[in-house]
């Protein structure tokens, strides 16, 4: 193949998913196909078409586990349709839900990141420096850095962990906001 | 509404308050409305008004009922609503003050609600938007992948046990024996100044090598009350104590706080 880089073991296709499968096992953070090319030494399409490959093979099989791409990267995880007996395995009650206000100014950082403390007030109407805290304390957000204006007042934006939470492959996944947009006659 | 509360298993289905006619009595349940946009736009929604020509006078009086409930039923109300009300009253006055007779008949006047307009409209995209996050986590706790696996490679640096702590110091008083020259008219450091001097190094560097730390210490006594002070450090702050070798160094590290700056 042009441009391929060169292989030091040639390894059949098989052989290649189901390595690409291991990997992803045990990474404990999504795994990135060119962290896996660099690690087998295996050019990105080819990690690429492996991922594919074995996602049709789990889906074939109608498996109780899925391949997905989130936060950036592949990981193994239980299907959605199965929640329920594997909480009830697990003996966990699904994690405390974000009120109301944080989850807004979730979505305008969100939304609008960089974004800073008083345009997030413009927006929502209200202080939001509890929500701003709880956000943080979660790791949902991180700073990023002061405006280079009056002030100079600190901009925020979401994290990898906020892509995790939400199931997102990462933040184009979002709908475009204008979507939002309510249909008035 | 205070901001303060943190709601667990917040319905977004229902509305966020209601009028209730029991018997002779008007009950109010008033939800918990997340600012005075909010308040706004279900106020704009009961009365059943058109968002792009709101009846000013009518909104106006209807909001202000609303903060009146709430005060009167003990629901602090931020200060937030109250500018959205003064907001509200002074676009009314503007509406009834008559038009500038000295205006070019073709000017184009500003409709003193059209800023409010705006800002409702973008609030309401967000709030959408907010409810859409709501659901993803919803489905994405539906969804369950392995744990980390616990390897050497996770935390290169493993955990230090007094043990570890106990042979660093051996190793450098067995040094310091051969250095150290006995000076009986030295005023040796207190335990309290050395554990002083010792949180203020990590607070600076946020790191600190034990054997660098212990190296410098200019007696037998002070490497003891240093020790000690390592090991109060330890026991009291969030200080973490980590080696990358059998036997190497020691490195003492400050815990990292739960929010992480930067990218």
């Amino acid at each position: 193949m042009e441009g391929a880089v060169e292989q030091k073991t040639s390894r059949s296709p098989a052989e290649l998913v189901a390595l690409v499968e291991a990997l992803i096992f045990v990474a404990d953070e999504p795994i990135t196909s060119r962290t896996m090319a660099e690690v087998l030494e295996e050019n990105k399409g080819s990690i690429d078409a492996a991922v594919e490959q074995l996602q049709n093979e789990y889906e074939a099989r109608e498996s109780g586990l899925q391949i997905r791409e989130i936060a950036g990267g592949w990981q193994i995880a239980t299907r959605t349709e199965f929640h329920e007996e594997i909480r009830a395995f697990l003996k966990t009650r699904p994690s405390a839900k974000l009120s109301l206000a944080s989850l807004e100014t979730l979505a305008v950082i969100a939304y609008k990141q960089p974004v800073t403390v008083p345009e997030i007030l413009e927006i929502r109407g209200v202080q939001s420096a509890t929500s701003i805290k709880t956000l943080l304390d979660k790791r949902l957000i991180v700073a990023k850095g002061r405006k280079e204006t009056v002030g100079r007042p600190m901009m925020y934006g979401t994290s990898k962990e906020f892509l995790v939470q939400f199931g997102l492959k990462d933040l184009s996944e979002l709908p475009s906001i204008e979507d939002f947009e309510d249909l008035v006659s | 509404m205070s901001e303060e509360q943190e709601q667990f298993n917040f319905d977004f289905q229902h509305e966020t308050a209601e009028i209730v006619r029991d018997s002779d009595e008007l009950q109010i349940k008033i939800g918990d409305f997340a600012g005075p946009l909010d308040l706004l736009l279900f106020v704009i929604r009961q009365e059943q008004a058109n968002i792009f020509d709101i009846p000013i006078a009518r909104i106006t009086e209807k909001y202000l009922e609303y903060i009146q409930m709430m005060k009167r039923f003990d629901i602090s109300v931020a200060a937030d609503f109250l500018v959205m009300a003064a907001t509200l009253i002074e676009i009314k006055s503007k509406m009834l003050l008559p038009r500038d007779p000295l205006a070019a008949d073709d000017e184009e006047i500003e409709d003193p609600r059209q800023e409010l307009v705006d800002r409702l409209l973008e609030y309401e995209k967000f709030k959408t938007a907010a409810g859409m996050l709501y659901e993803r986590s919803t489905i994405e706790q539906a969804v369950f992948a392995r744990g980390a696996l616990e390897t050497d490679a996770e935390s290169a640096e493993v955990d230090a046990t007094v043990f570890d702590l106990l042979t660093v110091f051996q190793q450098i008083v067995a040094r310091h024996i051969d250095e150290v020259k006995m000076e009986i008219e030295r005023e040796e450091i207190s335990l309290a100044d050395m554990i002083k001097t010792l949180k203020q190094r990590i607070f600076a560097e946020q790191e600190l090598s034990l054997l660098k730390f212990f190296g410098e210490m200019h007696s037998k006594r002070e490497l003891v009350t240093a020790f000690i002070a390592v090991l109060e450090i330890v026991r009291t702050e969030s200080v973490r104590l980590l080696q990358k070798q059998t036997f190497g160094d020691i490195i003492l590290r400050k815990s990292e706080p739960p929010a992480v700056a930067g990218g």
